[in-house]
C-alpha cells in the first residue's frame, strides 16, 4: 500500500498549520497579555501591535493568538463528540437494521428536523451558560445526526460484502467485526465527515459566540471577536479583517486536508 | 475540487448570516425599574433599508424638509396604543406627543400645569386644587370639560379595570369638581402625587377606541398606525400650548439596529435616539449632527452586600479606589457617559449632589492596603452577573475585570438573559456582583434612593445601614420639599461613603439628527418630544 502525497494535503496541511502554530504559540506565549487595556484604542496596525488594537486597546494579535486555541479546541472536542457518538450509533443501525434502527434513526431524524441552532441555545440554556463545556457539549450533540447518517449507509452497505459474512462463519464477535473490519473500511466516508464537521464546528461557534452564549469576556476566542469586529468595521476594520481572514485560513485549510484525504483514500482502493 | 466548493460557499453564507444575527441585540440599557417589554420576534421585515442613489437620498431629504415633515426611526414597536395600557417604556416615549395629563414635565424636571391652567396645594399637603384651562380641545375637536378631567382621573385610580389602575394615585381619598375646578383630596401628603398625576393622561369621557383611533390632547394627533411599521402623527391646529413645528411625522420601526443606521445613511430617516457610539461612527459627519443626552440611569457595579467579601465596608472602599470611571467610560462609551458617585443623577439638579463624584478617586495603592486591612492581602475571586443581551453592560464588565485585576481582584464574568437576570439577580438577589443601570420612572428622587432601605422590597444589593433606614424614613414622612431635598442628599452621601456600590455613571443617550434639524430637549424621564423639533 502506497500512499502519495498529493497537492492537496500538502497544501492544506501547510495552511492549517499556520493557524495551529498560532493556537500553540498562544499557549506558552503572547506579545502582550490579551486582556490588558493599555495599548490605545483602536491602534493600526504597526510593528508593535501587527494586528492592531481594538475598542478597548487590546493588542489583536496577542487575542488571535489565543483566540485560535480556545477555537480550534472547542472545534476539535465538538466535532469528536459528533463523530465517536454519531459513528456509534450509525454503526449499530446500519450493521443491525431492524427496529433498533428504526427506533435510533427516527430519534436521529427529529434531532435532524430541530433546527440546530434552537437545539444548542436549548442545551446551553439547560447547563448554563458561561460554561465552555456547554458549548462544547451543545454543539457536539448537534453533530451527532449528521454522522450517524453518513456512516449507517456506509455500514449497511459494507454489511453483506463477503469478508463480513465470512468473519462471521469464523465466529467473530459482532463488535470485532463492526469495529475491526468495518471501521476502517469507512475511512473513505468519515475523514471527509470529519473535516467538513470541523469546518462547521468552526463557523457554529463563530455564530454561538455572536449570540453571546460561547465563551464568555474577557476570554478570547475567533468568533467572538468577529461578531465583535463587526460593530467596528468603520473605526478599525482591521480587527474584522485580522480575525476574519484567520478562521478563513483555518476553514480553507481543513477544507483541502479534507479535499485531500478523499482523493488519498480513493487512489488507494 | 468542484465537490468541496459546495460547502465551502455553505459555509460562508453562514458566516454571513450569523453576521446578521447580532444586529439585533438591543443598544439602549436595561434599567431595572422601566423596561420595555421584551422584544417580539421580528418579522423579516427589517433589512430593507430602500437601496437609493445619492441623488435621490438628497431629494428625498430635501422634499422632507421642504413639506416640513419627518421620519423618525424608532427599534420597537408599540404594545398598545391605549394610554391607559401602555406599558414599554418605547410606547410612552412616543405617545407622550399625543397625550398630557393636568400637569406634564419639562426639560429642566419641573412639573407644570398642562391641561390644568393653576395648581395650588393646601397647606397640609392632603389637596390639590387644579382649574381645567380655557379653549383646551381635544383631537376630535370637542372641547375638555370636567367630566373628561374627572373621568380620566377616576379610571387610572377607582376603577374595576385593576389594569388601568396606577399604583401611586392610591394615596387619592377622593374628588370634588364643579364646573371649573378639580379637588382632590389625599388620604395622607405625597410628594409624588403630582409625578403620578403627569401620567393620567386626560381622555374623553367615554371614548372606548382608544387602540385604534387614540384621541389626547397633545400637540401632535393620531393619522395612523400599520403594526410592525409605522405610526403617523400630524400637527394638532388646536392645541392650546405652543404649536409644533413640524407638520407631520412618521415613526418607522425597524427592529434591527443596524437597520437604523442604513435607514439614516439611506436618507429614509431623520431622526434617531438611543443609539451607541459605534452606531454614529458609521454617520458621517457633515450630514448628521449627535446630540448627547443622557440616559438618565444610574449604571453601576452594584454589590450583594450581604454576600462575602462585600459584607466588608473596607472591600468595597477597595472596589470603588480601584475602578476608574473615566477609563470605564472612555474604553467602553467612546467618553460618551457623566461620572457618578452615588444613586443620583445629574438632570435631577435638585437633588443631585456633584461633589460626590470624586469622592473616591482612582487609587490602586489605598485600594490594595484596604483589601489588606480587610483580610484579603491577596484579594480574591468574584463573578460578576451581566444581563448578555446588554452590550453596554458587559463591555462595562469587561473593563472592571481588567481594572480590579490591577489590585489583585480575580473576577469572572457570567453572561446570563435578560429574564434570568430579573429573576435570579433582580428578584431572588443570588448574585454576587452585577452590572446594570437604574433608573426612575418618574420625576422624583424617592425611587432611586428607597431602594436602599433595609426592609425596602426591591432592594436588590442587601444594602442595610441604621443610619440611612433613619434618614429614609424621615425623608420620607417630610413633606416640606426644601427639608425633605436635604435629606434625600445625606441619604446620597451615606451611599457614598458606605460605598454601597461602585457607582460608574449616566450613560449617554446618543441621537443622530439630519444636518438641518433643530431644537431637540432632552427630558429627566425617558421621552422623545418632536413638537419642539424644526427644519432650519
Amino acid at each position: 500500500m502506497k500512499r502519495k502525497m498529493n497537492g492537496y494535503l500538502l497544501a492544506g496541511i501547510g495552511i492549517t498549520g499556520i493557524v495551529l502554530l498560532f493556537a500553540l504559540i498562544g499557549i506558552f506565549w503572547t506579545p502582550y497579555l490579551p486582556t490588558a487595556m493599555k495599548y490605545g484604542r483602536f491602534q493600526p496596525p504597526s510593528l508593535q501591535h501587527i494586528f492592531g488594537t481594538d475598542n478597548f486597546g487590546r493588542d489583536i494579535f496577542s487575542r488571535v493568538l489565543k483566540g485560535s486555541g480556545t477555537t480550534l479546541a472547542i472545534a476539535l472536542s465538538t466535532v469528536s463528540i459528533g463523530a465517536v457518538i454519531g459513528t456509534l450509533v450509525g454503526a449499530v443501525t446500519g450493521y443491525f437494521g431492524g427496529r433498533i434502527d428504526d427506533v435510533l434513526m427516527r430519534l436521529n431524524d427529529a434531532l435532524t428536523a430541530f433546527p440546530s441552532f434552537l437545539l444548542a441555545l436549548l442545551i446551553v440554556s439547560l447547563v448554563g451558560p458561561g460554561k465552555k463545556y456547554s458549548v462544547v457539549l451543545a454543539l457536539g450533540l448537534v453533530f451527532i445526526p449528521s454522522f450517524a447518517r453518513v456512516m449507517r449507509t456506509e455500514f449497511a452497505s459494507l454489511r453483506n460484502r463477503n469478508y463480513v459474512t465470512r468473519a462471521r462463519l469464523m465466529g467473530a464477535k459482532t463488535g470485532w467485526i463492526l469495529f475491526v473490519h468495518l471501521l476502517p473500511n469507512t475511512i473513505r466516508v468519515l475523514l471527509p465527515a470529519f473535516t467538513i464537521g470541523f469546518n462547521n464546528a468552526v463557523l457554529a461557534e463563530a455564530s454561538m459566540s455572536f449570540l453571546g452564549i460561547g465563551v464568555t469576556p474577557p476570554d478570547a476566542s475567533l468568533g467572538y471577536m468577529l461578531s465583535e469586529a463587526q460593530g467596528m468595521l468603520k473605526a478599525g476594520p482591521w480587527y474584522a479583517v485580522s480575525t476574519g481572514c484567520t478562521i478563513v485560513l483555518l476553514i480553507f485549510g481543513v477544507g483541502l486536508i479534507g479535499e485531500g484525504l478523499q482523493i488519498l483514500s480513493r487512489e488507494v482502493s | 475540487m468542484k465537490k468541496r466548493i459546495l460547502p465551502l460557499v455553505l459555509a460562508l453564507t453562514l458566516l454571513l448570516l450569523s453576521a446578521c444575527g447580532n444586529a439585533s441585540a438591543p443598544a439602549a440599557a436595561p434599567t431595572a425599574e422601566s423596561q420595555p417589554a421584551p422584544e417580539e420576534t421580528a418579522a423579516p421585515n427589517d433589512t430593507a433599508a430602500p437601496e437609493e442613489t445619492a441623488e435621490s437620498v438628497q431629494t428625498q431629504k430635501t422634499e422632507r424638509a421642504a413639506a416640513n415633515e419627518l421620519t423618525v426611526g424608532i427599534a420597537q414597536d408599540f404594545d398598545s396604543l391605549d394610554p391607559d395600557y401602555m406599558t414599554a417604556a418605547g410606547t410612552k416615549e412616543i405617545l407622550f406627543n399625543v397625550f398630557e395629563g393636568l400637569v406634564k414635565p419639562t426639560s429642566a424636571g419641573d412639573i407644570v400645569p398642562a391641561v390644568a391652567s393653576e395648581v395650588v396645594k393646601s397647606d397640609d399637603g392632603l389637596s390639590y386644587t387644579f382649574t381645567l384651562r380655557e379653549g383646551v380641545k381635544f383631537h376630535n375637536g370637542n372641547p375638555v370639560t370636567m367630566d373628561d378631567l374627572v373621568y380620566s382621573i377616576e379610571r387610572r385610580w377607582n376603577s374595576e379595570d385593576t389594569a388601568a389602575l396606577l399604583a401611586a394615585l392610591s394615596v387619592i381619598d377622593h374628588l370634588d369638581h364643579d364646573d371649573k375646578t378639580l379637588t382632590i383630596t389625599l388620604s395622607e401628603p405625597s410628594n409624588e402625587f403630582l409625578a403620578a398625576v403627569m401620567n393620567a393622561y386626560i381622555i374623553p369621557a367615554g371614548y372606548t377606541d382608544q387602540e385604534t383611533a387614540p384621541v389626547g390632547t397633545g400637540p401632535y394627533r393620531f393619522v395612523s398606525r400599520s403594526v410592525q411599521d409605522s405610526l403617523v402623527l400630524e400637527r394638532f391646529a388646536d392645541y392650546w400650548g405652543t404649536p409644533a413645528n413640524i407638520e407631520k411625522v412618521t415613526f418607522k420601526i425597524l427592529e434591527n439596529a443596524e437597520g437604523l443606521v442604513l435607514g439614516l445613511q439611506s436618507g429614509a430617516l431623520d431622526l434617531v435616539a438611543h443609539m451607541s457610539s459605534d452606531q454614529t461612527i458609521q454617520l458621517s459627519e457633515g450630514d448628521f449632527t449627535i446630540a448627547q443626552g443622557s440616559m438618565n440611569l444610574v449604571q453601576a457595579l452594584y454589590l450583594n452586600n450581604a454576600e462575602k467579601p462585600f459584607d466588608d465596608v473596607r472591600v468595597r472602599q477597595a472596589l470603588c479606589y480601584a475602578v476608574d470611571k473615566q477609563a470605564v467610560i472612555d474604553l467602553a462609551f467612546d467618553g460618551y457617559g457623566i461620572p457618578l458617585g452615588t444613586s443620583m443623577f445629574p438632570s435631577f439638579s435638585k437633588y443631585y449632589d456633584e461633589s460626590l463624584t470624586d469622592y473616591y478617586t482612582c487609587d490602586v495603592e489605598k485600594a490594595k492596603s484596604l483589601l489588606a486591612e480587610a483580610g484579603y492581602p491577596d484579594g480574591f475571586e468574584m463573578t460578576i452577573t451581566v444581563p448578555s443581551n446588554y452590550t453596554p453592560h458587559v463591555n462595562t464588565a469587561t473593563v472592571l475585570v481588567e481594572l480590579l485585576r490591577e489590585v489583585g481582584i480575580k473576577a469572572t464574568i457570567q453572561p446570563v438573559d435578560w429574564s434570568t437576570w430579573l429573576d435570579e439577580v433582580y428578584s431572588k438577589r443570588n448574585y454576587q456582583s452585577t452590572v446594570t443601570g437604574v433608573s426612575s420612572d418618574n420625576m422624583t428622587a424617592r425611587k432611586l434612593l428607597e431602594r436602599f432601605g433595609t426592609t425596602t422590597g426591591n432592594n436588590f444589593t442587601n444594602y442595610s445601614n441604621e443610619e440611612y433606614d433613619e434618614i429614609l424614613a424621615q425623608a420620607l414622612r417630610e413633606t416640606d420639599d426644601a427639608k425633605q431635598t436635604e435629606l434625600y442628599r445625606a441619604l446620597e452621601k451615606n451611599l457614598t461613603e458606605n460605598a454601597a456600590n461602585v457607582y460608574l455613571q449616566d450613560m449617554a443617550d446618543l441621537v443622530a439628527l439630519r444636518a438641518g434639524l433643530t431644537g431637540l430637549t432632552f427630558y429627566p424621564i425617558y421621552v422623545l418630544d418632536v413638537s419642539t423639533l424644526s427644519w432650519e
